[in-house]
């Protein structure tokens, strides 16, 4: 018997205009960590859903084998029997049933007709312990923070007795301190003798973590990167991943933000009356004209309930404090307010709330200021149409035309699309939450520079991000958040990772 | 030939629905040796379709942006029976039955919406309390009198009445509704103009369009369509009022889906309500608007039946709102909010409508009639998912 657990040869995959997989060849060794990288795109979760079943066997050429077998998946359900688990970017839990009940979703345990709930308890926390996950199981999913509900899915996962287990962009939603513990929860797995392939874009976790490393660029197998054999660096894989070596990340900035003050928080609190508690306390900040300030700290900590309590307050939050926005005292009772009045807010989920997928490029430009398109409420067709077309370019949007819709576009041209919208409006001061999550190297490269033209044209940027390198690179000057409130303010110049990061966990 | 064929392959869906309307007009065509096809009964089934393609392009809109409103039927019954009373009890005038009417339906629309819009009530519930006590409305205005007949002449037109011939002539085409022709064939022109400019602008920003020959027959052929309609019409007694306030109805709800901003906005809410929120787009005012213009649209569905049947009856409306949510989905509309064009509906419902009609024609028993229309809702909707899912 080989000691590779699967092979998967000559993988092709064409959906209607387009060759997602081209003679992809990939190679997983038993108990290794493998992880698979390349920019959005290039075929990674087209691979993965290959495998798993999602797409049937009839529906692409080439040749799996398992443990030496070879194997035809019609389904998730047969790939699941041969021991493939596969855990998605989006958790597949159910927010209102407790820990257990989702671990034994549709495997629960019988007594009679009746569920053996004690049995089903017990073998839950067995499972969890083999993640570390020491929650009760009783308690609720939607209770649990993100990082622990990614565990709960791995230990889910684990309770069918997986052999290969698959993580697409496991960390993606995840603060540092999770990602760490989810690192550790995969190599535990890796001496229990569970296989991983985990897709991520996060490189420094990649190099962390992985044994082997295969690159896929534009459906095609570019290399596969053994740590002990090659010299394997950031530099390497991001060169293999585009094509072309980068040699800045992050974009020089010629400017210079002004001595005008756009924007002024003092004592800005909110309490979230539907959880009933408070997530803003006494925050203080300033935006100057022209500059990009950064706004760190790590997930949970009141990054996007203090950018959303500005911007129109949509979750009715109960405010105080004051903000004075171009020189005037503003409170703004909705996002059409703050529109009206030159702040814009790009939301940290484009799927979830910031683009309409079902809609074209086209509309979803003009969303935000159709009066700029519109005379008498009735919609100029023509210039809606040029003025998509414009942006398409400027921007560099990669697509067939503007007619395209957005659900079909790579993360990187939504964030473009998304990025339009707010230009149209032609705010002052862009919030701009994670403005790169989930978009690969080369669009984040094109996002920056975007940001760099948008304040040498004068326009203030507020940049929340979870990683710390862009935070660094991008901003002049960068306020941490932790636990609601601002706990430290730095130079952007001086700053460093691990300065940001102790601010960061100040509770 | 090869073009036509990945042409309705892409567009199985939106032809689709033609598709079956012709073959469903065909079949019962056959059935009933050419009666079905007849001046007389294609001006009853149109009159027919009326109040429910009304109710129907309302609803469309309602499911888009994600709710439901089943209280319609009843408030067009109980709207219907406030005319009824207004003409013969107070002797109002038509004209300010009709405002009052069409006032009083846009504000129960927003009643309902109140609750939906301002507190997040789902619009089921909301709109089940509304069935309810509209049907007790219903019920209480005609307890005393039963049925009430309306006997007034220009008010029951909207339902009964066709449109005068202008050009009357005793030797040129005698027994032909000249003015309907001329609104046919200016309809015709209309619509080729319409078309050849909106492929013109298309072409302009690279979009994909039939070609040349391709598009040359498909308006050769709507056009034939559309003059056969026309002249089948133009044999009986013309065109009808209900048939011109159904197409007009159509008209401005096209436009205004389709070319204005609360078309955008009521789309764009239907299609991630966060994301609208988050562009600014005040969420509860389209929600109120879309529940109003419902209302609005069931008062005239209850002016068109009333004035149809000539009287106000205790049953009216009843199961009306079931008849407009299933000719919207047989329309194409999506219960995952966002797709779904008024055309589609006025589609629907003349589907859902033939099928009634000419099982009528036929004789077929009542209960029989209910189960295919069932199975033609749920034929219908599958077809409209699986289609969905082969293109994404």
């Amino acid at each position: 018997m080989s000691d590779n657990i699967l092979e998967m040869r000559h993988i092709t995959k064409t959906f209607p205009g387009v060759r997602a997989l081209n003679d992809v060849n990939f190679v997983v060794r038993r108990g290794e960590i493998h992880c698979l990288v390349g920019e959005n795109g290039a075929g990674k979760s087209t691979l993965m859903k290959v495998l798993s079943g999602v797409y049937p066997h009839t529906e692409f050429e080439g040749e799996i084998i398992l443990n030496g077998k070879k194997v035809a998946f019609s389904g998730i359900h047969d790939s699941e029997k041969a021991g493939i688990g596969i855990i998605y970017q989006e958790l597949a839990l159910v927010p209102e049933m407790m820990v257990y009940e989702n671990l034994m979703l549709g495997h629960e345990i019988r007594r009679g007709i009746t569920i053996d709930t004690p049995e089903m308890i017990r073998k839950a926390e067995e499972l969890l312990k083999r993640v570390r996950l020491s929650v009760n199981p009783s308690a609720k999913i939607k209770d649990l923070g993100i990082g622990k509900q990614q565990l709960v899915e791995i230990a889910k996962a684990l309770s069918r007795n997986v052999s290969l287990l698959i993580l697409d962009e496991p960390t993606a939603a995840l603060n540092e301190d999770d990602c760490e513990n989810l690192l550790d929860i995969l190599r535990l797995l890796k001496s229990q003798g569970v296989t991983c392939i985990m897709i991520s874009h996060k490189l420094k976790e990649v190099l962390e973590i992985a044994e082997t490393i295969t690159v896929l660029r534009d459906g095609q197998t570019i290399c596969t990167l053994d740590r002990q054999k090659d010299e394997v660096n950031e530099q390497v894989l991001i060169k293999h991943m585009v094509g072309r070596s980068i040699e800045n990340i992050y974009p020089p900035r010629t400017t210079k933000p002004s001595d005008e003050i756009l924007l002024e928080v003092h004592n800005w609190s909110a309490f979230d009356v539907n959880l009933g508690r408070q997530v803003l306390n006494n925050v203080n900040f300033h935006v100057r004209k022209g500059e990009v300030v950064g706004l760190s700290g790590l997930v949970g900590s009141g990054r996007t309930e203090l950018a959303r309590s500005l911007f129109g307050n949509p979750d009715g939050y109960i405010t105080t404090g004051e903000m004075i926005f171009k020189g005037k005292k503003q409170v703004f009772r909705h996002p059409r307010h703050a529109i009206r009045a030159g702040l814009a807010y790009a939301t940290e989920d484009r799927k979830r709330n910031g683009l309409v997928l079902i809609q074209s490029i086209q509309h979803n430009i003009s969303l935000a200021n159709l009066q700029g398109v519109s005379k008498n409420g009735i919609v100029n067709e023509e210039l809606d149409k040029q003025n998509a077309v414009n942006f398409v370019r400027s921007l560099s949007i990669k697509t067939p035309g503007i007619h395209q819709l957005v659900m079909n576009l790579s993360g990187g041209n939504q964030q473009k699309v998304s990025v339009a919208k707010w230009l149209f409006v032609g705010p002052d001061l862009l919030i701009f939450d994670e403005p790169t999550r989930g978009i690969d190297v080369g669009a984040k490269y094109e996002i920056y520079t975007i940001i760099n033209d948008l304040v040498a044209k004068g326009m203030s940027i507020l940049m929340i991000s979870s990683e710390l390198p862009e935070i660094l690179g991008m901003s002049d000057r960068i306020y941490v958040v932790a636990n609601g409130t601002i706990t430290g303010e730095l130079d952007a110049k001086t700053a460093t990772q691990e300065a940001v990061m102790r601010l960061a966990t100040q509770y | 030939m090869n073009e036509l064929l990945t042409v309705l392959k892409k567009n199985v869906r939106e032809y689709g629905m033609y598709i079956a309307l012709a073959v469903i007009m065909a079949v019962f065509t056959i059935l009933s040796n050419g009666l079905f096809i007849s001046s007389r009964n294609i001006a009853n089934l149109l009159n027919q379709t009326g109040y429910i393609a009304v109710l129907a392009v309302g609803m469309t809109l309602v499911i888009v942006i994600r709710h439901i409103d089943l209280s319609v039927g009843f408030l067009s019954g109980f709207l219907g029976a406030v005319a009824a009373i207004a003409l013969t009890q107070w002797n109002w005038p038509v004209w300010l039955t009709i405002l009052l009417v069409l006032l009083l339906g846009t504000i129960a629309g927003l009643v309902t919406a109140f609750p939906v819009a301002q507190l997040g009530i789902p619009a089921f519930v909301a709109s089940l309390a509304g069935w309810l006590i509209y049907r007790g409305a219903l019920m209480l205005v005609t307890a005393a009198t039963g049925t009430i007949i309306v006997p007034n002449e220009s008010f029951n037109a909207i339902g009964n009445g066709y449109i005068p011939d202008l050009f009357a002539s005793a030797s040129f085409l005698p027994n032909v509704h000249k003015t309907t022709l001329l609104l046919g064939a200016v309809a015709i022109v209309l619509f080729i103009i319409g078309q050849i400019s909106d492929r013109r602008r298309k072409l302009q920003y690279n979009f994909e369009v039939l070609s040349t020959g391709l598009f040359t027959a498909k308006l050769l052929f709507i056009s034939v369509v559309l003059g056969f309609i026309t002249w089948i019409l133009a044999g009986y007694n013309g065109m009808s009022w209900t048939v011109v306030i159904m197409v007009a109805v159509v008209l401005v709800y096209y436009f205004i889906t389709q070319r204005t901003v609360i078309g955008r906005h009521i789309y764009a809410v239907g299609g991630n309500p966060e994301a609208a929120e988050l562009s600014g787009i005040d969420v509860k005012r389209i929600t109120m608007a879309v529940f109003a213009s419902m209302g609005f649209l069931a008062a005239l569905s209850g002016i068109l039946f009333t004035a149809r049947l000539k009287s106000a009856t205790p049953q009216a409306g009843q199961l009306f709102e079931m008849d407009a949510i299933a000719a919207s989905y047989i329309g194409g509309v999506s219960a995952a909010g966002g797709i779904g064009s008024v055309t589609g509906s006025l589609v629907g419902a003349l589907v859902y409508m033939s099928l009634m009609n000419g099982m009528n024609l036929l004789g077929t028993d009542i209960s029989l009639q209910y189960i295919i229309r069932g199975l033609v809702l749920l034929f219908a909707v599958i077809f409209d998912v699986m289609t969905r899912k082969r293109k994404s």
